[in-house]
């Protein structure tokens, strides 16, 4: 075996450049797909825990009469006395925190222009604003008792040209099915790096939206975060009320999981096009050297190599080229998943229903993924020389040594 | 005691359409110890008898034996086995393997019949010491003369103590001091171990080295005589 590996290095060098290029190829080749897999899962993760930290939580308790898609501010479709429903699974071991929201529909007007909004009432006092505290671009954060003051998100501020200290007027569905009407200013702008976000979403404080909406002490939802996301199940079985729906963030984010699966298979075809590539390329390569040492195939194959040996010539050529295209796959592909990681592709506004999908996609590569690739390219390179392994092994000798004499 | 023995051997090679007789029914035995020459001009044969002689090839008909074992129905592995024991090769061509060194080359048939580190290692050396290449034992093809090379080569060919050497035209490529040199080892080597030798060529300087000489023509054996071996410029 030290042999067929000493005589494949040397015969790689025979020809540097060729082998150069086919170890670059396969270098190239599991670069881009630790970029693609890398980029997928990070586009995958960024949006879960995006849609989680801004809209699902972990979990969010539900009136039973509670539908999907459906804003309704009766009372009977509401949480009534949300505090203490909160201060209930806050007293849980496993919640970080459980803050009530209300939902409610709304119009933005201006004097020239209008805008359909999502009013979202808030407890500005609650961490699990702090995503919103944390991403302030002007002005300051909304106060519990603040009765005019709204924020706006910077997408919609840039679209409507609005800026801090602005009034704006809007109109507000009420629980009897009125329109409620406030003249508010804008206290400050904020941004999730969600395009779709930013534009359709007002915070008001959670009692001046109970109270421009005529739903007194009443919330859509409860609002809660977990240490584990992974206890949700846990808790919402710990929760399980006939008063209320309880739904988990897998429950809330089917979706995202179905889109994953969709992009997974995908990102395969994908992966097979790169790979099918790289393997034509190695096989090619190999292909080739069959071709031209078809004379030493013959001179090993009379001094007694059997044809297994001489595959294991070609597979060892073959191992050392996906070794180093490995090596430097993972040089390549690293340097350029580091790259991404820090600064991101930018995508703008991704709208997807139900998807928060960030303005830029981070990469995130896992050790499982980059050993997962190594193997894969390390093996399908192998496969790739399984067919020119095979052609020199079936050379007749006397084929092989063709031309030696009359 | 018989080295190898082919009766009524035929080969036919078809191209496309066309078949062409190689060998038309040849029947000959060669005796351990021999220095044989086959001679005959181009297309006569000589090679492919040869390729038969050392399970390179198989006749379309007839059969082969080497030291008593009919190689008539063996599968390739076990041709290469037997040819890796029992027959040692020379090439018109210095058949080495371009990337290792003279010393590697030699080396080469021990590895694959599994002879020990120690015991190689004297091996190589006392064969490179019996061609007088001890001196570019470290030395790649491309470092080595023709004739140098083909010494390699007839190195390789006895490194694993083989009972039968087969060479195709040994000196076809080499220069009259070259070819002198080659075949005088040849010679050397089979009066010293024994070692048979039966060698394809139509140099007439090659062939007066031979003790026994087989003419072929079209492909059957028009003559089998005796020579005296006893080379002289």
């Amino acid at each position: 075996m030290t042999q067929a590996f000493k005589l494949a290095f040397r015969n790689l060098g025979r020809n540097k450049s060729r082998s150069l290029l086919s170890a670059l190829a396969v270098g190239v080749g599991m670069a881009l797909l630790l970029l693609m897999v890398s980029v997928l899962e990070g586009e995958m993760t960024g949006a879960l825990q995006n849609t989680i930290r801004l809209q699902s939580g972990h979990l969010q308790i539900r009136p039973e009469s509670f539908e999907e898609g459906k804003i309704s501010l009766k009372w009977e479709d509401l949480i009534s006395d949300p505090d203490q429903v909160a201060q209930q699974i806050k007293s849980l071991p496993q919640v970080t925190v459980a803050t009530p929201r209300l939902i409610a529909s709304s119009i933005l007007t201006l004097s020239d222009e209008s805008k359909g909004v999502q009013v979202l009432g808030i407890d500005p006092d609650s961490t699990a604003n702090q995503p919103f505290r944390d991403g302030m671009l002007a002005g300051e954060f909304i106060k519990a008792d603040d009765r005019e003051g709204i924020l706006i998100g910077n997408t919609l501020a840039e679209k409507l040209h609005l800026d801090v200290n602005d009034k704006v007027n809007l109109l507000v569905t009420t629980s009897n099915g009125d329109v409620n009407e406030q003249l508010f200013t804008i206290r400050g702008i904020f941004t999730t790096r969600t395009p779709g976000y930013d534009e359709s979403t007002i915070f008001m404080p959670l009692a001046k939206a109970q109270a421009i909406t005529g739903t007194e002490n009443h919330a859509s939802t409860i609002f809660v975060l977990l240490k584990n996301s992974e206890d949700a199940e846990a808790v919402a079985q710990a929760l399980q009320s006939n008063n209320y729906k309880i739904l988990t963030w897998r429950e809330q984010n089917v979706f995202i999981t179905q889109f994953e699966d969709y992009a997974n298979a995908f990102f395969i075809v994908l992966y097979l096009i790169v790979l099918g590539i790289t393997a034509t390329v190695v096989t090619n390569t190999l292909v080739m050297a069959v071709f031209e040492r078809t004379r030493e195939i013959g001179i090993l194959s009379a001094i007694g190599m059997k044809g297994r040996g001489i595959m294991a010539q070609f597979l060892a050529e073959a191992a050392l080229l996906a070794t180093g295209g490995v090596i430097g796959g993972l040089i390549i592909g690293g340097a350029a998943v580091a790259y991404f990681t820090v600064y991101g592709i930018y995508i703008g506004d991704y709208g997807l229903t139900g998807v928060l999908f960030e303005d830029h996609i981070y990469a995130h590569l896992t050790l499982q993924n980059t050993i997962n690739l190594a193997i894969v390219t390390y093996v399908i390179t192998l496969i790739a020389s399984l067919y020119p392994a095979t052609l020199a092994a079936r050379m007749e000798p006397v084929e092989a040594l063709h031309g030696l004499g009359d | 005691m018989e080295v190898t023995r082919v009766t009524n051997a035929t080969r036919t090679y078809k191209i496309g359409e066309v078949e062409t007789k190689a060998l038309r029914g040849v029947n000959l035995s060669i005796e351990n110890g021999e220095f044989t020459a086959l001679v005959g001009p181009s297309g006569s044969g000589k090679t492919t008898l040869l390729q038969l002689i050392g399970l390179l090839d198989q006749p379309t008909t007839g059969n082969v034996s080497i030291n008593g074992q009919d190689a008539t129905g063996l599968n390739r592995n076990q041709r290469a086995d037997l040819r890796k024991n029992a027959i040692g090769f020379v090439f018109q061509f210095f058949a080495l393997i371009p990337t290792l060194t003279a010393y590697e080359n030699v080396e080469m048939p021990l590895l694959l019949n599994g002879t020990k580190p120690a015991q190689r290692k004297a091996r190589v050396n006392e064969m490179l010491e019996a061609v007088g290449l001890s001196d570019r034992a470290h030395h790649r093809p491309d470092q080595l003369s023709g004739g140098q090379q083909q010494r390699v080569a007839v190195a390789r060919a006895l490194a694993t103590n083989p009972k039968l050497i087969l060479a195709d035209e040994p000196t076809a490529n080499l220069d009259t001091e070259n070819g002198r040199q080659v075949m005088d080892i040849m010679q050397r080597l089979n009066k010293e171990t024994g070692v048979t030798f039966v060698f394809a060529t139509h140099d007439p300087r090659v062939i007066s080295y031979a003790q026994r000489v087989v003419t072929l023509e079209d492909g059957v054996i028009q003559k089998d005589s005796k020579a005296n071996g006893n080379h002289k410029e």
